[in-house]
């Protein structure tokens, strides 16, 4: 600045002085020239001498600010770059990422009577699957806001199941509104459906190491959840209640009650598919009809000080391909319930008493399927026998010509958590699962064995009823880690009890959002 | 009552279709029919919209005021007196890291013209979530109904490298900042500021409060440092460390603590430690809040011979604080003068 007023006046005088010299031939001119001159270099002086002052001035304006208000702007500077952004639990970096960035890991250790662990015993995708040593998930998440509209979050699982082989899941990458008018939010992305409680959180969040029966057999091993937006209410009453509706797409082993071909991960390959029939009638998509639609509506009523109660009805509507009608549909109904009591003086969130339980009931439409489907009777080999594998009807002779029915199959699980002093939790479910037995399971069909005879097929193990119960107890030594001792008894109607024992440990770096209640 | 409305218009319309077909010469008198049909609607629903519209202007003739904590909301009631409605979120005698999200404090932030909070992350485990689900935008993103109280408040304890192994460290520093009475002062100034801004009608009412408020603090904080005074560099122990703030103010020294680390329960070995570094020190109080275990500081107390003072850092975590922050400090500068006088 004062540089640039300097080279200026320099230039100025400059041309001053040559117009002056070519000009004034005449003293008095040269006189009053000499004079302006000297003005002007007495009036830079002044200038130049202002500016100091001012600089120094300045300069004393800084040294002298009372300490008090010096770090005051620097503790709000301070706080400013570390300014509470919304899906902000603990920073990383300290405001220097855009995303908080965190990682749980959570591991099982143990065993089971059972043989058929994973898909057999153990329904959930990420449950403890093998004896031994079980990665049950390795969870990165990031998340934070994207512009003052938006925020974003994404979850990416991995995993490694009973064969070794590593999977990776993308549990989560959606973007959110921040505050759209009408009390409305949208949710667009990869995203779960909402659909009861279980379905909404991640399986470190649970209270037990496995996934409740019922979810597992009817929103599928992991889950319902996929490409889609969720549009959620939250409806103008005193009292918390919030409508919100969920459309996806159909299809995968994410919507396995639905457009889904193939079989889960980990489930046995010689199993035959639900229904008995094959699930490769994948319609594809011809309108808004062949998306998955879920309906929720929740309430919650604070009973006392100390005492809340969550309620929630769901639905999920969709496509399903099963058998080869092409217009099969799923319907899964589901009511949920969470009470909590905490009291008032509770310590770092001890001791406590939890009570969540969860009901479905699913109908499910399964297509005509004629397991004569190359047209030689089954009897590829040509040795007059219905071939090894396929599923004949009663006499054993003959392909299975299966009707299209509707069948109906129902389950729930209650848990009970009590934190009883701080860090520690006892947790007790129960799980059952049943359905009404269906035409084609009293049919007395047969899985041929290629020598006229078969094994008699009767309820569909993924029907069939079943209970569990499960008493476990968790130490927190902190929030972010925990050890977990699980014991399950089994009992499938069909194949006997088991028992289980599970060991299960979770470690948790970085940040990590707070869960909902 | 849309649908109702809607009936309504649609017999309408049906009556006139069927006399349409009857009388030829009706077709006029139909129109009019289906005109005085939707005129019907459209009264109607403006008369909602303005019923709708009071209903609106009328809740928002208070502001609604959501407080995390018992302590700032005591300051927000201080300056906000009768003209606000306040909601505070955490009960006074719980502990403020660990409160419950429930559902319930959702409607109540959707509902709020201003939040306030701590700003330093004490609330992280369960306000995040709350204010997503809250859809509120006058609370977010650093809008004006969004007061962070720490803002100018000199945060000490600032961790520099965040690091878990040390236990429940807050990246902004220590958040229990509110027990000295001059960042009371900074605090009260955010809220009259965010008040006088949003409420501007009662502008001059929030910013005498605040004015008053503070010329009560200045004049009681003389009084409880004089009665501190004689207790300057005395140790005391506490269970969690959150009482630096009020220590540095009055010259005491809590520096011993149950917790081994912040957050992390007390374990014999280190028990054993503060006692005998208790009696080096010559400690004779321990301070326990009301949602910490007062069984440890009894075992500590017995062993030493101290004695323990329930303490609280939120009107009406402790009997005798209900009054507000000015009783509240009233309470902790008695209750310790009277506990180190004693033991002298």
């Amino acid at each position: 600045m004062k540089q640039n007023f300097i080279r200026w006046s320099g230039v100025m005088l400059g041309i001053g002085l040559m117009t002056g010299s070519v000009v004034g031939q005449e003293t008095n001119e040269m006189e009053q020239l000499r004079r302006e001159l000297f003005q002007m270099r007495e009036q830079m002086r002044a200038l130049e001498q202002k500016l100091e002052q001012v600089e120094r001035n300045a300069a004393a304006a800084r040294t002298e600010l009372p300490e008090r208000a010096r770090t005051t702007d620097v503790a709000s500077l301070a706080a400013a770059e570390k300014s509470w952004s919304l899906a902000d639990p603990i920073q990383v970096g300290k405001g220097s990422a855009y995303a908080d960035i965190g990682l749980v890991a959570t591991f099982a250790a143990g065993g089971s009577t059972a043989r058929d662990i994973e898909g057999g015993t153990q329904l959930g995708g990420h449950d403890p699957n093998q004896r031994g040593f079980t990665l049950q998930g390795m969870e990165l998440s990031l998340q934070g806001a994207v512009d003052p509209y938006l925020r974003g979050k994404a979850n990416v699982l991995f995993s490694i199941d009973s064969d070794g082989e590593t999977f990776v899941e993308l549990e989560e990458a959606w973007v959110e509104t921040v505050a759209l008018p009408g009390n409305l939010q949208l949710r667009a992305g990869q995203l779960m459906t909402e659909f009861g409680r279980i379905n909404t959180q991640h399986p470190h969040s649970w209270g037990f190491v496995d996934a409740p029966l019922v979810s597992a057999r009817f929103l599928g091993p992991d889950g319902l959840r996929n490409p889609g937006a969720r549009l959620s209410w939250l409806a103008p009453t005193p009292f918390y209640s919030e409508l919100l509706l969920t459309v996806q797409d159909s299809h995968g082993e994410n919507a396995a009650g639905f457009r889904h071909s193939g079989h889960d991960h980990g489930a046995a390959a010689t199993e035959l598919p639900f229904g008995y029939r094959h699930a490769d009638n994948d319609r594809g998509v011809r309108g808004v009809g062949d998306m998955l639609f879920a309906p929720r509506y929740t309430v919650s009523f604070d009973l006392t000080d100390s005492q809340t109660l969550l309620l929630g009805a769901s639905a999920a509507f969709g496509p399903n391909s099963s058998g080869s009608s092409g217009d099969t549909v799923t319907q899964i109904y589901g009511i949920d319930l969470y009470w909590k009591w905490k009291p008032a003086e509770a310590h770092g969130g001890f001791p406590f008493v939890s009570f969540q339980s969860e009901a479905m009931l699913r109908r499910y439409e399964l297509g005509a399927f004629d397991w004569d489907e190359d047209g030689n009777l089954g009897d590829g080999d040509g040795n007059g026998f219905v071939d090894e594998g396929i599923v004949a009807d009663a006499t054993g002779l003959l392909p299975a010509v299966l009707n299209p029915e509707r069948v109906t199959d129902y389950g729930f699980y209650s848990e009970l958590l009590y934190g009883f002093r701080k860090g520690w939790v006892a947790g007790l479910r129960y799980d059952y699962v049943g359905g009404r037995a269906a035409d084609f399971e009293r049919a007395g069909l047969l899985v041929a064995d290629n020598a006229g005879g078969g094994d008699l097929l009767g309820r569909d193990p993924r029907r069939a009823q079943r209970w569990r119960l499960s008493p476990n107890l968790t130490w927190y030594p902190t929030e972010f880690s925990k050890v977990r001792l699980q014991y399950n008894f089994d009992d499938r109607r069909s194949l006997g009890t088991d028992h289980s024992v599970w060991l299960q440990f979770e470690f948790l770096l970085g940040a990590h959002a707070a869960h909902k209640f | 009552m849309m649908t109702r409305i809607s009936l309504v218009a649609a017999e309408n319309f049906k009556l006139n279709a069927s006399t349409t077909g009857e009388h030829p010469s009706s077709k006029r008198q139909s129109v009019t029919g289906v005109q005085r049909g939707v005129w019907n609607v459209g009264v109607s629903v403006v008369l909602m919209i303005g019923v709708w519209w009071l209903a609106v202007v009328n809740a928002h003739a208070k502001l609604n005021v959501v407080a995390t904590t018992p302590d700032i909301g005591a300051i927000a009631r201080e300056i906000g007196g009768e003209k606000i409605d306040l909601t505070i979120l955490a009960r006074p005698t719980e502990d403020p890291h660990f409160v419950d999200p429930k559902p319930s404090f959702i409607v109540k932030l959707n509902r709020a013209d201003v939040l306030i909070h701590g700003g330093a992350d004490l609330e992280v485990g369960w306000l995040p979530r709350l204010v997503e689900q809250a859809r509120n935008a006058k609370i977010v993103g650093a809008a004006k109904g969004e007061v962070r109280c720490c803002e100018g408040v000199q945060m000490l304890e600032v961790p520099e490298k965040l690091d878990r192994s040390g236990g429940d460290i807050h990246a902004a520093g220590n958040p229990h900042f509110l027990v000295d009475p001059e960042n009371a002062k900074i605090v009260a100034h955010h809220i009259a500021d965010t008040f006088a801004t949003l409420d501007a009608a009662n502008r001059e009412f929030y910013l005498e409060r605040e004015k008053q408020f503070n010329a009560t603090l200045e004049r009681k904080l003389v009084e409880w440092q004089e009665k501190l005074v004689s207790f300057k560099g005395q140790h005391l122990v506490a269970y969690h460390n959150s009482w630096l703030y009020f220590a540095n103010r009055f010259g005491l020294k809590i520096e011993l603590f149950l917790e081994p680390k912040p957050g992390i329960p007390p374990s014999p070995q280190h028990l054993t430690t503060v006692i005998a570094k208790m009696k080096e020190l010559n400690a004779r109080v321990v301070i326990v809040d009301p949602y910490l275990n007062r069984k440890t500081a009894d075992t500590v107390a017995r062993a030493t011979g101290a004695k323990v003072v329930s303490v609280t850092q939120f009107p009406g975590g402790v009997k005798g604080t209900e009054g507000g922050y000015v009783a509240l400090m009233d309470y902790l500068v008695n209750s310790l003068a009277a506990a180190l006088g004693t033991e002298k």
